[in-house]
């Protein structure tokens, strides 16, 4: 049998030499795992504007594509000096409405038009749910979209990143004809045909659904006077 | 190979080591005899890669687990051991959770929180308790290779099937010709969904108890 003495002497000598390993590895690891963050950022705000990637030419293909960043705050103004690629959307939402930052990306494609991507951050059934939408250059018509989560169900919930729930979300309006912002509506039991404010929501995944709808229209309404102001230009 | 064994200096393979490293194949499969570490089999084989990455995760926990183990037997004090392996089993896993985000990052997000349930992999600290307390380094990490290997076998065989079934599709990439497709075959929807990995892992265990009687049960 050991001693006490023993005992408490063996488990402090094991927790620090296993506390300085693992620093050692994570320290080491850290730069390589961020930039793994950073192209996924670049590869899902690419998504949105329907440019597909591979995680070889993500960053070459963002310096292409996304030709101007800006940081807008709730009254549509420009921040000026604010750096719209690291800005945190989790932190931003938590704030008061008038402190958010709010990121935007301009993406210039081949036919030379510019598509608007904003980004999401919402709340799904078991954790967040974020994404990236893009709007054409009327600033209302949706030109693609791109969901991830971080656990929803797979099969129900987690359906929402997948082409079948993402697709038919392009050419849907986020404003009606009176200028009115209505966002898009997650229909449960299926959207009704050729409705453009609405989508089809997902079979057994009614909270991710409409936590996502809720997503959209809580993160799209932050930017509705900076919308307003482009649309009208 | 007993004359071997009888010598000061048993030979790294010797009947006995090579033992250890086939048993979990078979007889003392941690997945399909133990039923052991079910969850993490049903999670992440929904297709090869992952199925791959995660059953090569286990086996190195498993095998330099063990090793570690077996190194400090006789230092461990018995009234702390379950706290020092679970220590020493948490710090591998972490080490190899860090590497797979650093390095296999979209397989990581896919294994999601199942890299860290390896932890609590009762395939683990049933090896740590059974072998490696009571058995020499070199023994204890060909028994924690071979039952990694033995789990991620029953992994990656039903990987292979939920995938090539599921979505037509062999670690990635589509084997089924389009022509199939067009005389009106539709991939099965409901393999990629857990319920069909517990029944092929089911479909496995009657196959290998019809194969060998030794493991029905008598009651």
């Amino acid at each position: 049998m050991h001693s006490n003495r023993y005992i408490i002497v063996y488990s402090t000598i094991m927790v620090i030499l296993v506390a300085v390993s693992l620093t050692f590895v994570a320290v080491q690891l850290k730069p390589r795992q961020e930039d793994n963050i950073r192209i996924e950022k670049m590869q899902n705000i690419l998504a949105s504007a329907n440019i597909a990637t591979t995680v070889v030419n993500a960053i070459e293909t963002y310096n292409e594509f996304i030709t101007q960043t800006l940081v807008v705050n709730n009254k549509g103004e420009e921040i000026k000096g604010a750096d719209a690629f690291g800005l945190d959307l989790a932190l931003e939402i938590k704030k008061p409405v008038d402190q958010q930052q709010l990121p935007v990306f301009i993406a210039t494609l081949e036919d030379g038009k510019k598509y608007s991507i904003f980004p999401l951050r919402g709340k799904g059934l078991w954790g967040p749910i974020w994404g990236y939408l893009s709007l054409t250059e009327d600033f209302n018509t949706i030109y693609g979209v791109t969901f991830d989560h971080k656990g929803e169900t797979p099969g129900l919930g987690a359906e929402i990143n997948t082409d079948i729930f993402e697709k038919p979300w392009g050419g849907k309006q986020l404003f009606d004809q009176d200028g009115i912002f209505t966002s898009i509506t997650v229909a449960k039991g299926g959207a009704k045909p050729g409705d453009i404010h609405a989508v089809d929501a997902i079979s057994g995944g009614t909270i991710t659904s409409k936590g996502l709808e809720k997503m959209v229209k809580d993160c799209m309404l932050s930017y509705e006077v900076y919308i307003k102001n482009k649309g009208r230009i | 190979m007993s004359a071997n064994n009888k010598s000061n200096q048993e030979p790294l393979f010797s009947a006995k080591n090579t033992k250890l490293l086939k048993k979990p194949f078979n007889l003392e499969n941690p997945i399909t005899v133990q039923v052991l570490g079910i969850c993490s089999a049903l999670a992440v084989t929904v297709q090869m890669k992952p199925a791959i990455v995660m059953a090569l995760s286990v086996t190195i926990v498993t095998g330099f687990s063990n090793l570690l183990i077996s190194f400090l037997r006789d230092t461990i004090p018995a009234r702390i051991r379950i706290i020092v392996q679970l220590v020493v089993v948490a710090a591998l896993v972490i080490i190899v959770d860090q590497i797979l985000k650093a390095y296999l990052y979209d397989v990581s997000k896919k294994l999601s929180v199942f890299v860290g349930l390896i932890i609590t992999n009762c395939i683990l600290m049933g090896r740590l308790e059974a072998f490696a307390m009571g058995n020499k380094p070199w023994p204890s990490f060909l028994d924690g290779i071979g039952n990694g290997i033995g789990y991620g076998a029953i992994l990656v065989i039903v990987a292979f099937f939920r995938e090539l079934l599921g979505s037509g599709k062999i670690y990635g990439y589509d084997v089924i010709p389009k022509v199939v497709f067009e005389i009106g075959y539709v991939n099965n929807g409901l393999m990629i969904l857990p319920p069909m990995a517990l029944i092929t892992i089911g479909v496995i265990i009657w196959l290998q108890r019809s194969r060998n009687r030794e493991l029905i049960d008598k009651s």
